[in-house]
């Protein structure tokens, strides 16, 4: 074979090769032609083989046939693989198709074996069952909140230094910074008093447990994503004293009798006043430990009277009405009452770990 | 907040111990984070003088020291080599604990006894200085008496304490001093202040102020002092400093920031001969303007920022030349620093615009001691007084200062203190209780309100420093707040309500119970996965669609809301797999986003002051469940369905098989779970996609996978997936008649279609249920064998053999019709 007639059929030997790829008829097929087609038995190879005994005119001239010729090659050879994959793909799925209109459930033998519920939904549950018994109806709010819900309407206006209490999430949509992930669930406050207001139904008595986010890194006592259960009364005439009362009350009916509660001062923009809320401590009961700095006491949330400014922004006369609100960690009671060191076990969904609570 | 006990005593008499005073502090909501206790005395540490230096022979590192702690010579081995004989330094004796626990014993090095320990101050808990030896000055007749004694080091407790965001009056060691004090009920001492000397010149003879803007400076007082010698503090300063957390900088920055620290005033001293003019004026910043800040980085002013609304506006500190100086109450520029040739001083106290502080300081991200008094709010009264504390304390090292009478001080828009009404019972009204009118009255007028008492209510106006402190309606919250605050709220009743409303749970609470409750035992294991995942997994089942995006994720991984549970129950499963515990159940009920433009946004109240209407993604509640045991596929899924749908009470739901399943799904063994009348679809069912068990579980390529995948807010829609009828049926009391038909039908015809219609082909008929579906090569092409048993009966009289046989053909016609025939 001299150098110049198998430069010469280059042209026609590539369509050789081209239509030697789309004879290919399956992956196997494809697969021992390679060689003939790119290998070292290939004429590609050959033809490059040559190119070192033509003149360097010559050479750059052939080199870039060749270059050509083989990028069509390897295109074709492409193109077929994924043609004849898809079809490959398609037979297999079509040979392994199973009408399950005709499953006949009753010979379906599987077997038996009790799983597990959450932790968070078992506490959850527990939470609300509490609040039920109390009188509070059960209701819910989105996770995406706009700025108005999540801090405006709840005296957070815009650049607020309270809003450094908040990490928040902004979720990319319309202006910046105006829709977030609820931080809290006390936006479903907002959303209440709202539709109260609309549809002439206060008074209030309700509880919001739901699923909130937090730009935080996780550690063994927060996670960015967690659970809250927010608290609202708003009636003619309940008071401080009231809102201490159910505090006790649940935490009593929840932790057990010799778990009690007491409050201290705090800030919260959308209360006022406002307090923290501490329980006895739930690993050393009161006596002092590393868990609760020897105090003897763990804080578990916020709470306070619905502060006026709120009631404005959703149109509640407040010289008629009067309300109270409180909020706690779902996860964190969970977490007290089953000593749990590291909240990320939570999220680490090891079997083992969820078929310890039912 | 760090402060120091000692620091309190001189303010308030406080003879309570630390943690007393911790119970009491927490109780005035001014919140102790940790106690932190120093200067402790230490035992066996001592004056001594270096009487001799010796080499070690072989050791080149440590040598011999001899010195005499007033005993006679003792020998030391010593690895510092900054003294000389003659020094004075610490000795710690053997027997003496340092801090760390660190015990000193007799010890033997190179052949020689070492008899102790030659001190560094950080060794020694003093300070972070850890070069060489502490050398001790002016201690000649003073050797082996105790180190803390000769240094006079008092032991104090340091509180952190969190001040709460409402609390600007508390930023502060007086704020804290004065809430103690009323509670207390004891004195509160203020600090000794200076008063301007009598010169011939004013204030205003050499320097001038000015506000431009008087929405972001509220008061500008500018003075003038004369006679500055920069240099150290006296050490009382210094103490006072560190024990807060502050580094010691000089004498002018040190009185600034002790001023700021005691009264929370910040004020900032610039070298009057750099001030171009002797002019200080307030105003807003221009747009292309740029000022380098005392840490060096440039900051470019007036340009907006991300936040909502915030339009870039900048309050800076302009000189005569109308060059900009410094970030108005943030931070100041560098030109102008107090250096230590400077002598004399322009000290600027003001009042600036708290939200235009909080906006500055978040875009330029700089929060500094002054950013963070300021954007809470500082006494706008205060300025005069904390220049007077400022020259008193900067007069003990400076004896010649001499501070320009008058003062310049030029005023814009101050926020009023409100007056409150109290009227008689609104306290009783907020906390339920109520409270003695004369301790009301102490307990204000303790914490700087002014009271008025009307004939049924009290007037109520507030200090100046209590920012805070609202009109009208939110006002009384504030003002009650105080009083039961200092009150203590433990000391207030509780109170058990009631109400006529019954307590209930919503109905959608109601349906997530029992579908976990079924799911649960049905053996899932529930799992909790998150909400953010990566815009390569969101990829994995949903390729191209249009997601919802976080602005601002802490990483990749959390960029996106999730549009499927999918992905995530499947990794949980994974992980599950990996840890040789696949042989399960897993599943997960949560919410799942959608783009607003997708359709189902939901419009929602949002922008400033909720004034527009904006589309939230659409967000949807979901079962997912991945059936991962051994012998687990589309099968179990259906019958796993199947149990589930009767648990709801699902009227007729039909399996419904489809090639177009979406993603993440095996594109020929799912089914869609279709509401025969509404044609709703409740989810899909079926085996997870091959190439996505392979993505997320490596090496488990050919193990099949069931899924069920429930859209909840579909499911809890009686409109669109129907409920059975709610009236009960009582079973007939004649007997049955059974008949079993195996059909020959064609495999266009879906089994749950056919058996609908054999359901519906005669009121006599009680049941249907398939039994058997068979296919065979010798049946006809297209066709399947389906094997049903048929359950007649009648309410009224026990079915005679020509009524079934009636029946039995009333069936084969409506199983004709669908072109199914008789095997």
């Amino acid at each position: 074979m001299t150098t110049s007639s198998s430069f010469d059929d280059l042209a026609e030997r590539s369509r050789e090769l081209l239509a030697l790829i789309e004879s290919a008829g399956s992956l196997d097929e494809l697969r021992q032609s390679e060689p003939v087609l790119i290998g070292k038995r290939s004429p590609l190879a050959a033809w490059q083989k040559s190119l070192g005994s033509l003149d360097a005119a010559q050479r750059a001239e052939a080199g870039a046939r060749l270059q050509d010729v083989r990028r069509q090659v390897q295109t074709a050879l492409a193109h077929r693989r994924e043609v004849l994959e898809r079809r490959a793909r398609d037979e297999r799925a079509a040979q392994d198709r199973l009408d399950l209109g005709d499953v006949v459930v009753r010979s379906v033998s599987a077997p038996l074996r009790a799983g597990h519920p959450g932790l968070v939904a078992t506490t959850q549950r527990e939470l609300e069952d509490v609040f039920v018994a109390m009188g509070f109806t059960v209701v819910e709010g989105p996770e995406v909140e706009t700025d108005w819900y999540n801090f405006e309407a709840l005296n957070i206006p815009p650049a607020h230094p309270a809003r450094g209490m908040w990490d928040t999430f902004y979720v990319d949509l319309g202006e910046p910074e105006t829709v977030v992930l609820r931080t809290h669930t006390s936006p479903t406050q907002v959303h209440l008093m709202e539709a109260a207001v609309a549809e002439g139904t206060l008074p209030i008595h309700a509880v919001a447990p739901g699923r909130c986010f937090r730009r935080d890194t996780p550690d063994a006592r927060h996670l960015a994503v967690f659970h809250q259960i927010e608290g609202l009364v708003v009636d003619r005439d309940v008071t401080f004293a009231d809102m201490a009362g159910v505090i006790e009350t649940f935490t009593r009916a929840y932790f057990g009798p010799d778990i009690t509660s007491r409050l201290r001062p705090a800030y919260f923009p959308f209360t006022e006043p406002s307090a923290e809320f501490e329980i006895t401590c739930t690993i050393c009961r009161g006596a002092g430990c590393r868990t609760c700095s020897s105090t003897g006491w763990i804080e578990l949330g916020g709470c306070g009277m619905v502060d006026p400014a709120v009631f404005e922004a959703v149109g509640i006369d407040v010289e008629h009405w009067q309300g109270f609100a409180f909020g706690f960690g779902i996860d964190r009671c969970a977490q007290m009452r089953f000593g749990i060191a590291d909240m990320r076990a939570l999220v680490e969904n090891d079997v083992r770990f969820v078929g310890q609570f039912s | 907040m760090r402060v120091a006990l000692s620091w309190l005593r001189e303010l308030v008499d406080i003879p309570e111990s630390a943690d007393e005073l911790r119970e009491i502090l927490d109780d005035l909501g001014l919140v102790v984070e940790a106690i932190e206790r120093v200067g402790e005395p230490l035992e066996e540490v001592v004056v001594a003088r270096v009487d001799e230096i010796r080499p070690i022979a072989g050791a080149d590192r440590i040598r011999l020291v001899v010195v005499d702690a007033g005993s006679g010579p003792l020998e030391i081995v010593c690895g510092a080599t900054n003294f000389d004989v003659g020094d004075h330094v610490p000795l710690a004796r053997v027997g003496a604990v340092l801090p760390g626990d660190v015990v000193i014993s007799r010890r033997q090095m190179r052949g020689v006894t070492s008899n102790g320990m030659l001190c560094s101050s950080r060794e020694l808990g003093l300070s972070d200085d850890a070069e060489g030896l502490m050398l001790l000055e002016g201690v000649q007749d003073r050797l082996g008496e105790p180190l803390h004694e000769v240094l006079e080091i008092a032991s104090d407790v340091i509180f952190d304490i969190s001040i709460e965001g409402n609390r600007p009056d508390a930023w502060s060691v007086m704020g804290v001093a004065r809430d103690l004090a009323t509670r207390l009920n004891r004195t509160l001492r203020s600090p000794r202040v200076a008063t301007t000397h009598s010169t011939t010149m004013t204030t205003a003879d050499v320097a001038s102020a000015g506000i431009d803007d008087p929405y972001l400076c509220g008061r500008l007082v500018v003075s003038v002092v004369r006679g500055v010698h920069v240099g150290p503090s006296p050490v009382w300063v210094t103490r006072r400093l560190e024990s807060a957390g502050l580094r010691p900088i000089s004498n002018v920055v040190d009185a600034s920031n002790l001023v700021m620290l005691e009264m929370g005033q910040p004020t900032h001293p610039y070298d009057a001969s750099r001030v171009a003019g002797r002019t200080l004026r307030a105003r807003r910043a221009r747009p292309q303007e740029r000022l380098i800040t005392l840490d060096g980085v440039t900051r470019d002013l007036a340009r907006a920022g991300r936040g909502l609304g915030d339009t870039g506006v900048d309050c800076v500190i302009v000189d005569g030349e109308d060059t900009v100086l410094g970030l108005a109450g943030i931070m100041g520029g560098a030109a102008s620093e107090i250096t230590a040739d400077t002598t004399e001083i322009l000290l600027e106290a003001a009042y600036f615009d708290p939200m235009t502080i909080a906006r500055s300081s978040k875009r330029h991200g700089l929060r500094t001691e002054a950013s963070v008094r300021f954007e809470r709010g500082v006494d706008p009264e205060l300025a005069p007084r904390a220049v007077a504390r400022f020259v008193a304390i900067l007069r003990e090292s400076c004896p010649d200062l001499e501070w320009l009478s008058d003062p310049v001080d030029v005023r814009g828009m101050v926020p009023t203190p409100p007056t409150v009404e109290l009227r008689r019972g609104d306290v009783e009204r907020i906390l339920g209780v109520s409270l003695d009118r004369d301790e009301v009255t102490r307990l204000l007028e303790g914490l700087g309100f002014s009271v008025t008492a009307g004939s049924t209510s009290l007037f109520v106006t507030a200090p100046s420093a209590r920012l805070d402190v609202r009109h009208g309606a939110a006002g009384r919250a504030d003002v009650v707040e105080e009083v039961a605050r200092l009150h203590g709220y433990r000391r207030l009743a509780r109170r058990a309500p009631s109400w006529a409303e019954p307590g209930a749970l919503n109905s959608r609470t109601r349906l997530r119970r029992r579908v976990r409750d079924v799911a649960v035992d049905l053996g899932m294991y529930e799992v909790w996965t998150p909400t953010l995942v990566s815009d390569d997994e969101f990829d994995l089942v949903a390729r191209g669609d249009e997601r919802v995006r976080i602005t601002n994720p802490l990483a990749s991984g959390d960029s996106t809301l999730r549009a499927t549970l999918l992905t995530g129950v499947v990794r949980a499963w994974a992980r599950n797999v990996e840890r040789g515990l696949g042989d399960v159940i897993v599943g997960e009920i949560g919410t799942v986003f959608t783009h607003p433009s997708r359709g189902g946004g939901r419009p929602t109240r949002g922008g400033v002051a909720g004034a527009t209407t904006l589309s939230l993604p659409g967000e949807h509640e979901r079962l997912t469940v991945v059936l991962g045991r051994v012998h687990d596929d589309a099968a179990t899924a259906v019958a796993w369905w199947s149990v589930m749908a009767d648990r709801l009470g699902l009227a007729d739901v039909v399996v419904r098989s489809s090639d177009d399943m979406g993603g993440g799904l095996h594109p020929t063994r799912g089914a869609q779970l279709v509401d025969r009348t509404t044609g709703a679809v409740l989810g899909r069912v079926g085996e997870v996609e091959a190439e996505l068990v392979a993505a997320l579980v490596p090496g488990l390529r050919e193990r099949r996978v069931g899924v069920l995948d429930l859209d909840l807010d579909v499911i809890a829609d009686p409109a669109r997936a129907r409920r059975r009828d709610n009236d009960a049926t009582v079973p007939s009391r004649y007997p049955s008649a059974l008949l079993d038909l195996a059909l020959v039908t064609p495999q266009s015809v879906h089994v749950q279609d056919l058996a609908w219609a054999l359901r519906t082909a005669s009121p006599l008929v009680e049941s249907v249920h398939v039994f058997d579906v068979f296919r065979s090569e010798n049946l006809p092409e297209g066709t399947r064998s389906v094997a049903f048993a048929i359950r007649l009966g009648s309410s009224e009289r026990t079915l005679s053999d020509d009524e079934i046989r009636l029946v039995r053909e009333s069936l084969l016609a409506s199983a004709a019709s669908l072109g199914a025939t008789l095997r």
